[in-house]
């Protein structure tokens, strides 16, 4: 028991809460993008996979922090882009689709890592972001740390909560984006077109996702090594769910996952006789339990997965 | 008077079928014009043309005198065209203001004014007499607030013309009436309306002039004044159609007896205590707007799914398990009222759909293994005696038309000699002559001795069917009176809850076989 | 740009939009081969040299597709019904997890050979199809969609995996590695060739194919899982059973995945690791795919993947290109697979 409050009690462990969440919430809200304009994205893993990649290897030919996480966006966007338009306008089914995508977009990113550094037994690394130190707050006892004592990234990740969380609810972009996950005929029949919509939207989610995989390679490790996703991107799709498609949920349920994840990381290195594997599945089998908590309370967007054609009901 | 809206030789076609074929309407200001024609007839096409949801092959839209570019909903918005669809084109989880307001503000706007369109919101309401509650979840409404919503959408887009496309579907003639005085309000208010519809009474009561739709084509133009029901009826249809006679019913031994049926949460709308009971050789006609619980009865009797409390008895024998299997080997034959989410798989084969129903009797299968050359015999023969056309063995049932398609779903019940029937919506969207065929079927089977569980909102339906009708409203069924007794009122009030006429008349007429019994 | 639904697909287009969809996907590859510096034409040619230019090559992709074909068909049959298995893999390794177990029992391995390995083709078939009846369980009681769940039960297997052979089931005797004990000799395949790896789990997949075309087109079972897929609401009203037939489906599919494991271990490995499988519950997503979930389609994607892995292999070698070219060729078939299979029941209208 006391090892459990040493652990509850140490600065270490709130600290790198927020560090463990940061693709959790820049993925998870791409996701919620996605199905809230009605439209199923397992793209994700590969997305991630690929941004991970691309963002490392951006900064790793010498460009910055920053053009890293931008390059990683734009590809995701593109791999949404692909998404968007075998799923909207063909109509294709949106499970297999975005499995091809993720099993595409991550295939190539190993091609062109491999490609990239052909013979290195270690992954090589690059220099990532560094906690920012915001001066006073970081001083605070215990709260500094926790909260200030993060990278750029990680701000970012919590501002586009709110920024995501004001489009949907507050603008007139949100209300069609919202409305045409529910009804597209309802869409249609007030001028804007839904296809356009959902193909701009799954781009912008999925610019997010490739966002969530720059920040594992820029920030909280700093290589790039396949399989290091490791179904992050499947935990996403899961806690969008217990989320109920809102931002501030998913924000909500990014960093309660994350409090499991480095409790279980600190609980393994302390706790004898208990094999280390245990620990590791935790993260998965508290997305599953989640999902089966929330199914049946959840309000889920009604057109999510209708593909939508023009005079066909 | 000015003219407000101008169609000029639209034609449309789809593949190979010619949906609309040169068609010019014209609306003048404040004027109500009812489009009248059939299933099929083309009206949906072609007001779906005028709102840019299809562009038209040929012809033009032409709004106060300015040609509007095709295909673009938005340009008919703004030129001040709104339209209340049929199948409502709202969303249920988001709130009535949400609905009203979606794609009514620029969208790339940072911040949307929602006071400004609550108060705009309430004052349309108030000014035409629709009140909403501007917060309230679309899922909790009723379908006539939800069709207020709708024409509230349109009325905050400043519509000047109004389209609604079979606007009393799932409305009760009271509530219709209601509807029609709303319109009445609109037009002196200095709205133009135009109303989809093929019921000629709501044509008559409630428009200015009349233009009839009959294959893709205008046939005829009428002001309401100088015509009546029966040179509309004929027009319409554009050929004398005789729905079969029926000779008098033969009621046997009772077949079905239903008691007391509850069931929530399944099927849509609840059962809160139906009991009725059906003879062999007689037609039961249930009637009723849609969602007040025919759906549900109709999936109880059908096997679909058990009851929360209450009975099923099939010839006596009370039915103990609730499935398909069971309710069909009791002698119950089922036509389902959405041929193509229920009735048959469309991508399956003819012979497919016709054993899958019966798959587990031995006619069919044996020890799991499908007896194909006896199925596809009894296919075969279906195909024959029911004339259905366009059928192959081994070709997709969704290629067939509607009136084929249910042709083999009559097959594949009759064939099974069942001893109940229920039938639910039987010629919905059927054309004419196909509804002669279903009705002759179902008329046959009676005078062979089974009875007919009809449910149908279709009121000439009903009564060219039934030997007794009741409504079922709210999950309850309304005292049953005999079919010579109907008449649009009486229906009417049944169908919105007031059952004290049809008491009365059920009493009368329980009493008259002891009368005769006495003779 | 409008697209209608084709009242009959012309037979040519049948056979022709796969041909098409693959020879796009390969030229796509070729591409990104060309871009790396080769040469696409004798890549290619590479490939099919390394796959099929020797003794070796052949026996190598024959024994490759063995597994690809029984996971293969385990998403086919899974789709059919439109039950989403993506845990593929889990089941693999959770099978081949069950023969290593059940051969320390000294009455299983002891038993003459063909007890052996029926029972163990059995445990391992058992434990793929419980694994999946979890999430299916969650999806007809909870609504739970089985795509996430199945997915995430992939990395839950993985790890118990790694907990077992490092734990109860670990090999003494392998200086440290993590692996499973080795299977007991009489529950190992009969090779179909001397000196090759190519063993009689390819003879169980071919046959498995072609029983389970035999069961989707003839048995009442096959006709009420296809048209549960079709359309689950006329399935119910035609009286399908439609959990029960859900729950038949998914005991079919997780076991034949369960089976691939099995039948890798029994026949290749004789001992598990974690990476027994290079994604092949994955792979067989894919291969489900190009067949369009026909059974017997599915031995001939099973044999293009396998094709594509094994020759990339060797062509890797000679040209120093990444052989992860394979993975990228097959995951880009699958998307314009999906693109050709649409094309046969659409028709493209400017």
């Amino acid at each position: 028991m006391s090892v459990v409050l040493d652990i509850l009690s140490s600065v270490g462990m709130w600290e790198a809460i927020l560090r463990i969440a940061t693709p959790f919430i820049l993925g998870t809200l791409g996701v919620l993008l996605c199905e809230r304009v009605g439209v199923l994205n397992l793209g994700i893993e590969g997305i991630m996979t690929f941004g991970a990649m691309i963002g490392w290897l951006t900064v790793y030919m010498g460009a910055g922090l920053w053009a890293g996480l931008l390059v990683a966006a734009l590809c995701g966007a593109m791999f949404g882009l692909l998404h968007a338009l075998l799923t909207v306008p063909l109509g294709l089914n949106q499970h297999v689709t975005g499995l091809g995508i993720t099993l595409f977009a991550s295939s190539f990113s190993y091609y062109i890592f491999r490609l990239a550094v052909p013979t290195a037994t270690s992954p090589p690394t690059v220099e990532p972001f560094r906690a920012l130190e915001v001066p006073v707050l970081s001083d605070i006892p215990f709260l500094g740390p926790v909260l200030f004592n993060q990278t750029a990234p990680t701000c970012l990740a919590l501002g586009l909560v709110l920024v995501i969380a004001w489009v949907l609810y507050r603008t007139p972009l949100g209300l069609a984006i919202r409305m045409t996950g529910e009804n597209p005929h309802a869409v249609d029949a007030q001028g804007i077109d839904p296809i356009w919509l959902r193909i701009g939207t799954i781009m912008a989610g999925s610019a997010l996702m490739g966002l969530a995989g720059a920040f594992l390679t820029l920030a909280a490790f700093n290589s790039f090594f396949p399989t290091m996703v490791q179904g992050r991107g499947w935990i996403c799709i899961a806690l969008v769910v217990f989320a109920l498609w809102r931002p501030g949920r998913a924000l909500l349920g990014a960093v309660l996952f994350a409090f499991f994840d480095a409790f279980q990381l600190r609980l393994q290195t302390v706790v004898d006789g208990v094999p280390y594997q245990l620990f590791l599945m935790l993260p998965y089998v508290l997305s599953i339990l989640a999902l089966v908590v929330m199914a049946r309370r959840a309000r889920v967007p009604q057109a999510l997965m209708v593909p939508y054609r023009r005079g066909e009901r | 008077m000015t003219r407000v809206l101008e169609l000029d030789g639209i034609t449309k076609r789809f593949g190979t079928t010619l949906a609309n074929d040169d068609v010019s309407l014209h609306l003048e200001k404040g004027e109500v014009v009812a489009l009248l024609g059939e299933n099929g007839a083309g009206k949906t096409t072609l007001m779906s043309i005028l709102f840019g949801h299809y562009t038209a092959d040929e012809g033009s839209v032409r709004v106060n005198g300015e040609t509007l570019p095709p295909g673009k909903s938005r340009a008919a918005i703004d030129a001040g065209v709104g339209m209340v669809h049929q199948h409502f084109a709202l969303a249920a989880n988001l709130t009535v203001l949400d609905n009203v307001m979606t794609g009514t503000e620029p969208l790339w706007r940072l911040r949307s004014d929602r006071a400004a369109a609550r108060a705009r919101l309430t004052r349309l309401s108030e000014r035409f007499g629709l009140p909403v509650d501007p917060d309230a979840h679309v899922s909790d409404l009723s379908v006539g607030e939800r069709q207020r919503v709708e024409i509230l959408k349109a009325l905050y887009n400043d519509a000047r013309i109004l389209i609604l496309d079979e606007p009393t579907a799932v409305l009760t003639t009271q509530q219709s009436e209601r509807l029609f005085a709303t319109l009445r309000e609109m037009t002196a208010q200095g709205l133009s309306i135009i109303f989809i519809s093929h019921k000629l009474n709501e044509v008559m009561a409630a428009s200015d002039r009349v233009v009839v739709l009959r294959g893709g084509r205008v046939v005829a133009e009428r002001a309401t004044r100088e015509t009546t029901k029966e040179e509309l009826a004929e027009l319409m249809v554009g050929r004398a159609v005789e729905r079969p006679k029926r000779p008098p019913a033969q009621p046997g031994a009772v077949r079905l007896e239903v008691t007391d049926l509850h069931l929530s949460g399944k099927g849509g709308a609840a059962l809160n205590g139906v009991s009725l009971m059906l003879r062999g050789g007689e037609t039961l006609g249930i009637i009723g707007v849609s969602g007040n619980g025919q759906t549900t009865l109709a999936g109880v009797v059908s096997g679909l799914y058990p009851p929360d409390r209450g009975t099923v008895k099939i010839d006596g024998a009370e039915l103990r398990r609730h499935d398909v299997p069971h309710a069909i080997a009791a002698g119950i034959g089922r036509i389902p009222e959405d041929r193509h989410a229920e009735g048959v798989l469309g991508d399956m084969t003819t012979w497919e759909n016709v054993a899958l129903e019966r798959l587990w009797a031995p006619e069919f299968s044996r020890r799991g293994i499908v007896r194909r050359s006896a199925a596809r015999a009894a296919a075969r023969h279906i195909l024959a005696t029911y004339d259905v056309r366009g059928a192959h063995l081994d070709g997709r049932v969704g290629l067939l038309s509607g009136g084929n398609m249910q042709k083999l779903i009559l097959g594949r019940v009759l064939e099974a000699d069942p001893s109940i029937i229920v039938a639910a919506q039987p010629s919905r969207g059927l054309d004419e002559g196909a509804i002669a065929g279903v009705h002759r079927r179902l008329i046959a089977a009676r005078d062979r001795g089974a009875g007919v569980l009809l449910i149908s909102e279709d009121l000439d339906e009903v009564i060219a069917l039934s030997d007794r009708i009741r409504a079922i409203v709210n999950g309850r069924v309304s005292p049953a009176i005999p079919a010579e007794r109907a008449d649009a009122r009486l229906l009417g009030l049944m169908m919105a809850g007031d059952w004290d006429a049809a008491r009365e008349i059920e009493a009368a007429a329980d009493k008259m076989p002891e009368a005769q019994d006495a003779l | 740009m409008r697209f209608e639904r084709r009242e009959q697909t012309p037979a040519a287009l049948t056979v022709l939009a796969p041909l098409a969809a693959i020879l796009t996907a390969l030229l796509m590859a070729g591409i990104l081969i060309a871009i790396a510096g080769a040469n696409p034409v004798q890549a290619y040619w590479l490939i099919l040299d390394g796959a099929f230019g020797s003794r070796l090559g052949i026996t190598e992709t024959l024994t490759r597709a063995t597994p690809l074909i029984l996971t293969g068909l385990a998403a086919a049959v899974a789709f059919r019904a439109k039950l989403w298995n993506i845990g593929g893999e889990g089941q693999f390794y959770l099978g081949a997890l069950a023969v290593s177990a059940f051969g320390l029992i000294p009455a299983i391995a002891g038993a003459p050979a063909i007890v052996t390995i029926i029972a163990c083709l059995i445990a391992g078939a058992v434990a793929g199809a419980l694994l999946l009846l979890v999430p299916v369980a969650l999806k007809l009681r909870f609504g739970v969609d089985e795509v996430v769940t199945t997915l995430l039960l992939n990395f839950i297997v993985i790890l118990f995996v790694s907990m077992m052979i490092e734990g109860p089931l670990r090999d003494p005797l392998a200086f440290g590695w993590p692996q499973s004990v080795p299977i007991p000799d009489s529950a190992s395949l009969p090779r179909l060739l001397e000196r090759s790896r190519l063993h009689a789990g390819l003879l169980i997949a071919v046959a498995l194919a072609v029983a389970i075309w035999w069961i989707q087109t003839r048995t009442v079972f096959g006709l009420r899982a296809r048209a549960t897929g079709l359309n689950a609401r006329a399935a119910a009203f035609a009286g399908v059973p439609l959990g029960r037939t859900l729950m038949l489906v998914a005991a079919m599919s997780g076991g034949l995945a369960g089976l691939a494991g099995a039948i890798e271990v029994m026949g290749v490995k004789g001992y598990v690791t974690t990476d027994l499988s290079p994604n092949y519950g994955y792979s067989g997503i894919v291969i489900a795919m190009l067949a369009n979930r026909h059974p017997i389609g599915v031995i001939a994607a099973a044999l293009f993947t396998a094709v594509m892995f094994v020759g990339a292999d060797s062509m890797s070698r000679a040209l120093g290109i990444p052989s992860y070219i394979a993975d990228v060729t097959v995951a880009l078939s699958l998307l314009t697979m999906l693109v050709a299979i649409f094309l046969t029941q659409y028709r493209v209208r400017p």
